[in-house]
């Protein structure tokens, strides 16, 4: 029974899908029709999950702050803990004034939104959802093709930036595509260990090697190299999405909004789509990198169908990033490219060496495993606290000589 | 050693958020409709002015001295004192009005006032839907009782209350004093008359003899 009741919902998604497209004869209608509704779906779902993730961002901030956070907004006079905030905003965001500066170059400034939504979304197309929930499952160089879409963002932002003709925006645009530059380096450093592992460049690759009979110890995170990468991938996802403690683009205290100084009404909810998407695609990558993707945590559990799992897991990312904004204070330009330059570039090269040695101690077996774990986990604390030590020396804690 | 000082930060605000759903002593915030903060007895906005007895006009404590009116630094106070058919000034406002569209919210008038007749109040919610009409308020709008002072600022009117029963029994016994020495002065004048009529008349008496 379980057997059969598993690949049902596991293909559930996919029968429907069939099921609709099968409604037209035509062959090469019914191919496009495949494709839009596999884009259809994506945007519906992660459409709405960016909606209920800024009311529950706002909500978890609050709690974080011992504040209960927004719960007012009532439809038919229910009023579900203020969950339907998102429409309400929705509404008031198409209903605002769309100002244009006069100075501004016009195309250049409606384009920008549009295409920091667009190449947010792209990375959306490679992720494996799940076990066959994949747009575009068959490109062998996912991983190639995620970076690239994700690294094109950087020009929306700096289209906002320039055509603003303001130069808050200015600041802001250059200092987001030095950050995005930099952190882009140690995020792709940290997964060329999981593509090394796995021998594939293939996302879908990746996410099978993660399996086995050991269900989540099987995850890359629960090796060595692999939690080094994790934290480290997490780090640079953080700065890669701009949010807090990495928000410098967008500091209020300096430069207003940064470069959506001069955004209003839809265009504004446009970028912050944009921003949450970017989020996501991320969280999904480091699902998919390293917590295993679909994969469900032990046997017992698959019943579960396998998009559900990453579901979950991409939940728990953007909670974690939540969590995050709500602890940490936002950084100097100087402390933000330290950071990557000297701190986590460094650790992520020590980490290709860490994982080559992993890949080639593979068949070590008993007190031979003992060691490879202990060298291994060496190889991860000793340049982490090493280099904590030269980074750090001389920096702290402060002294108030005249406070 | 490097990012144990994150790691507490996360503990801290871990912390916050489940404690903020088991204890409700965490929340700071008031939701604010439903639930009132109590102000603090000093706490001070619009200025009201303050009524004794029944009648809102008739009960003020108001002279229209226009003490305050010249005091008030963003001149928003506006008196016309009342005056009687023949013209003689009655010592009451005829027109009170306090723009509070201007109002800073400073206090000086409550401070001059010899009356203790103009008072800061706690009413905080005075959004109106006519920014010209609506924010200038009249007599009628700032009269409030006695008892509405006590009720927001019970210390200070009780205070106030005692000086002015003060104040009035002392002008009762200087009137009761002065009365007293008026009568002694009509006395004493009416006896000299009569010393010096009775004088005349001796001196006629004389002059006959």
């Amino acid at each position: 029974m379980s057997a059969s009741s598993e690949s049902i919902l596991e293909a559930f998604p996919l029968t429907i899908r069939d099921w609709l497209a099968s409604v037209v004869p035509l062959d090469w209608l019914q191919w496009l029709i495949l494709s839009l509704i596999g884009i259809v779906a994506i945007l519906t779902v992660f459409g709405l999950t960016f909606a209920f993730t800024t009311v529950t961002e706002r909500k978890l901030l609050g709690r974080f702050q011992n504040r209960l956070g927004p719960n007012r907004v009532r439809i038919f006079g229910i009023r579900v803990f203020g969950f339907f905030q998102p429409f309400a905003d929705a509404v008031k965001a198409l209903t605002k004034e769309d100002i244009v500066p006069a100075a501004a170059d016009k195309v250049l400034h409606f384009l920008a939104p549009c295409a920091m939504v667009a190449f947010s979304l792209l990375g959306f197309a490679v992720l494996p959802f799940g076990k066959h929930l994949s747009l575009l499952s068959n490109i062998d160089a996912a991983l190639l093709y995620f970076f690239a879409a994700g690294a094109a963002s950087e020009l929306a932002i700096f289209m906002a930036g320039w055509s603003s003709n303001n130069k808050f925006s200015l600041i802001s645009s250059m200092r987001a595509l030095a950050q995005l530059i930099s952190y882009e380096l140690p995020l792709l450093l940290v997964a060329v260990p999981a593509v090394l592992m796995a021998g594939s460049l293939s996302l879908t690759g990746i996410v099978v090697n993660q399996g086995g009979d050991l269900g989540i110890l099987n995850w890359n995170v629960f090796t060595p190299w692999g939690f080094a990468g994790f934290i480290i991938f997490f780090i640079a996802a953080l700065a890669e999405c701009n949010r807090c403690p990495f928000d410098l683009p967008e500091g209020e205290s300096e430069i207003i909004a940064g470069y959506l100084t001069e955004y209003s009404g839809f265009k504004y909810a446009l970028f912050f789509m944009g921003e949450y998407f970017g989020m996501m695609s991320l969280s999904g990558l480091g699902v998919t990198l390293f917590l295993g993707g679909w994969q469900a945590p032990c046997a017992a559990l698959a019943f579960i169908p396998s998009y559900l799992w990453f579901y979950a897991k991409l939940i728990v990312m953007i909670l974690c990033f939540i969590w995050m904004r709500a602890t940490l204070l936002r950084l100097r330009m100087d402390q933000l490219m330290r950071l990557s330059w000297k701190f986590l570039v460094p650790l992520a090269l020590v980490n290709l060496g860490t994982v080559t040695f992993w890949k080639y101690t593979a068949d070590w077996e008993g007190g031979m495993l003992v060691a490879r774990w202990l060298i291994a986990i060496a190889l991860v604390i000793l340049p982490f606290i090493s280099l904590g030590k030269v980074l750090s020396s001389g920096l702290g804690p402060r002294k108030y000589r005249y406070a | 050693m490097l990012g144990t000082g994150i790691l507490k930060g996360l503990y801290i605000t871990a912390k916050n958020l489940v404690g903020s759903y088991y204890s409700s002593e965490r929340l700071t915030t008031i939701q604010y409709p439903e639930q009132r903060a109590q102000l603090p007895e000093n706490y001070r906005n619009f200025p009201f002015l303050v009524y004794d007895g029944e009648d809102a006009i008739d009960g003020l404590r108001c002279t229209a001295c226009k003490m305050c009116e010249k005091e008030c630094p963003p001149q928003c106070i506006y008196i016309i004192p009342e005056r009687d058919e023949k013209g003689k000034l009655q010592k009451k406002p005829k027109v009170f009005d306090i723009d509070i569209s201007v109002c800073m919210g400073c206090g000086i008038c409550a401070e001059v006032c010899p009356f203790e007749s103009i008072k800061m109040d706690h009413h905080f919610e005075v959004a109106q839907r006519n920014r010209f009409a609506g924010l200038l308020l009249h007599r009628e709008q700032l009269a409030k009782s006695n008892k509405y002072y006590h009720s927001i600022r019970p210390k200070e009117a009780t205070a106030v209350d005692e000086s002015l029963a003060e104040e009035k029994r002392k002008a009762e016994e200087k009137a009761k004093a002065a009365a007293a020495a008026k009568e002694a002065a009509a006395k004493a004048a009416a006896a000299k008359a009569a010393d010096a009529a009775k004088a005349k008349t001796d001196d006629l008496e004389e002059k006959k003899n």
